[in-house]
């Protein structure tokens, strides 16, 4: 029987037009012209543009100490979700704690920043990088108690059990059995909150306040308000880092499949 | 509660989350419902007493033109997004093992990159001065003063181009538990190629096209970069009137009726797809007690 070729065609297309903006973008960022139809040569002018610019270096370390903070809390918040849900999944408490945790998955972007807008003003919380901080961790911790679940789903409780009959205390069984052996899935929880944090715009535009610009809403008021080429380089620079990430966090998936 | 020491740990743990979720989640989404209601005050915040007057001003045809534009861009995306993932998600799952991974980490990829890069490579794709206007221009299907920004179907192709990988994911998790023997007998038996597509596996993968269409359709009706990009005032979606009530005009209760507008929408097709499984699910009950 043949095969029909039509479904291979229609994914190679796909996968072209997922590919061919992202590739002219990279070759571009290469490209001296400010308009990207013609090559002019190779050069690095917008990547040396870039790094002369206060305002990229001041977003870059904002975005950094919102997502390193963002993703310590909400790697320990989704952790002990994930266990939670795990261990007594079919209470009533845990079908209600899975509804929240599930919320910020569903809700368009939009809506949680609008939201969370309206709450901080309504308690006259002033915008800055601690709203940007709580707004964060409120949808990473979904995330990463998702992930943490997912590897939680195949975890074997009677090693917990055994390490109990052989004298360790309760806390004892967790740090030396427990989260050694989930630590690939936190780290995997951990790589994508911190992505999601460092790429946020929607709700971060909403609850960011004078002085706590990210790059997200940096590269936003350049696609805005002038100097496309140096975000084609921006762009290129994000996306070496975040498919580094991508990477790491295939490879330790993959020793955890094969330990 | 010290009767039961197991209860007592349940709650310590869920605890954190359930506490930062009530008040990060729950009690800014009621919120946003109970500022609808409330006055706009001269300085932006809000003012006191109670008003209908904000919830009438969304009766305006502006906001119906709106509404209804959200609707149809939202599922003209969703169609296009599933006819291209229905037969990409089929490919990655018949595709030999070591094909199957790579061809997935090609679709998962995308999702990992900034969502902001994403939709400025296609604003800078479809410039005036940009390679896909000077192609179309190079072989005349469009004239030297054709737009191809901010125009509605910009808006729908970059929400396309985004939306993709999550549709493709989900067919191709249930077609990857399919079993492709039935297609095959059904071409045995005499089936075309369309024919066993349309009743054999798609009715078999049902449950990943639902996921498939709510992936793409609830984020859709809350688009609001994409349309605030590559968009202009004839692309203009709910999203980015919310934006402008918040930031243009900072009116609080009138952005907050139009985004309790927007948690309803989001909310109907959730509770549609909720009952109709129900009712599959007693269907089905019926079925398996009638059988002897």
């Amino acid at each position: 029987m043949r095969r029909s070729r039509f479904p291979i065609v229609v994914t190679a297309l796909v996968l072209g037009f997922l590919y061919l903006p992202i590739l002219i973008l990279i070759v571009n960022s290469f490209n001296p012209a400010r308009f990207s139809s013609r090559w002019e040569g190779f050069s690095l002018v917008w990547y040396a543009r870039l790094f002369d610019s206060p305002e990229i270096w001041q977003a870059v370390r904002n975005t950094l100490v919102i997502a390193v903070s963002v993703t310590a809390v909400s790697v320990v918040l989704g952790t002990a979700a994930a266990y939670a849900l795990h261990r007594w999944g079919t209470s009533r408490l845990q079908r209600v704690h899975y509804t929240l945790i599930y919320q910020p998955l569903v809700v368009p972007e939009i809506l949680m920043g609008i939201s969370l807008l309206m709450a901080f003003v309504a308690v006259g919380l002033p915008l800055g990088l601690f709203t940007i901080f709580l707004a964060h961790v409120t949808f990473c911790v979904s995330y990463v108690a998702m992930t943490v679940l997912g590897r939680l789903q195949d975890f074997d409780f009677t090693v917990i059990e055994a390490a109990r009959d052989l004298g360790a205390s309760p806390w004892q069984s967790t740090r030396r059995v427990l989260l050694p052996m989930l630590m690939p899935g936190i780290v995997a929880g951990a790589l994508l909150a911190f992505t999601l944090s460092v790429d946020d715009f929607v709700i971060t535009f909403f609850v960011a306040g004078p002085g706590s610009t990210t790059l997200p809403l940096r590269i936003y008021s350049m696609i805005k308000y002038g100097a496309p080429p140096m975000i084609n380089a921006l762009s290129t620079l994000l996306l070496v880092v975040t498919l580094t990430a991508v990477l790491l966090s295939q490879r330790l998936a993959n020793r955890q499949g094969r330990a | 509660m010290n009767r039961h020491p197991l209860k007592r740990t349940e709650w310590l743990v869920s605890l954190p989350t359930l506490v930062w979720l009530t008040l990060f989640v729950v009690i800014p989404t009621l919120l946003v419902f109970v500022i609808a209601f409330r006055p706009a005050n001269p300085y932006g915040g809000i003012g006191p007493g109670w008003t209908l007057a904000t919830i009438r001003d969304l009766a305006a045809p502006s906001y119906l033109a709106i509404a209804w534009r959200t609707l149809w861009m939202s599922l003209l995306t969703t169609a296009i997004c599933l006819l291209l993932a229905l037969p990409a998600g089929y490919t990655i799952a018949r595709a030999p093992d070591r094909w199957r991974n790579r061809l997935l980490m090609l679709v998962i990829i995308p999702f990992w990159t900034s969502f902001l890069v994403r939709v400025f490579a296609w604003k800078s794709l479809l410039h005036p001065e940009g390679p896909v206007k000077k192609a179309l221009e190079a072989i005349g299907l469009v004239g030297p003063d054709a737009t191809l920004l901010y125009h509605p179907a910009a808006v729908v192709l970059v929400m396309v181009y985004t939306f993709l990988p999550f549709t493709i994911l989900p067919i191709y998790a249930a077609a990857e538990k399919f079993d492709f023997r039935l297609v095959e007998a059904a071409r045995d038996l005499g089936a075309r190629p369309f024919q066993s597509f349309r009743k054999v596996f798609l009715p078999g993968i049902r449950r990943g096209v639902v996921t498939a269409i709510l992936v793409v359709f609830i984020p859709a009706l809350g688009s609001y970069i994409i349309p605030d990009l590559v968009g202009g005032p004839s692309g203009e979606m709910l999203g980015n009137k919310i934006a402008q009530r918040v930031f243009t005009d900072r009116n609080l209760p009138h952005a907050s009726a139009l985004s309790a507008v927007l948690v309803l929408a989001v909310l109907a097709p959730l509770i549609g797809v909720l009952v109709l499984q129900r009712k599959a699910g007693r269907k089905s009950e019926i079925v398996i007690g009638e059988a002897p």
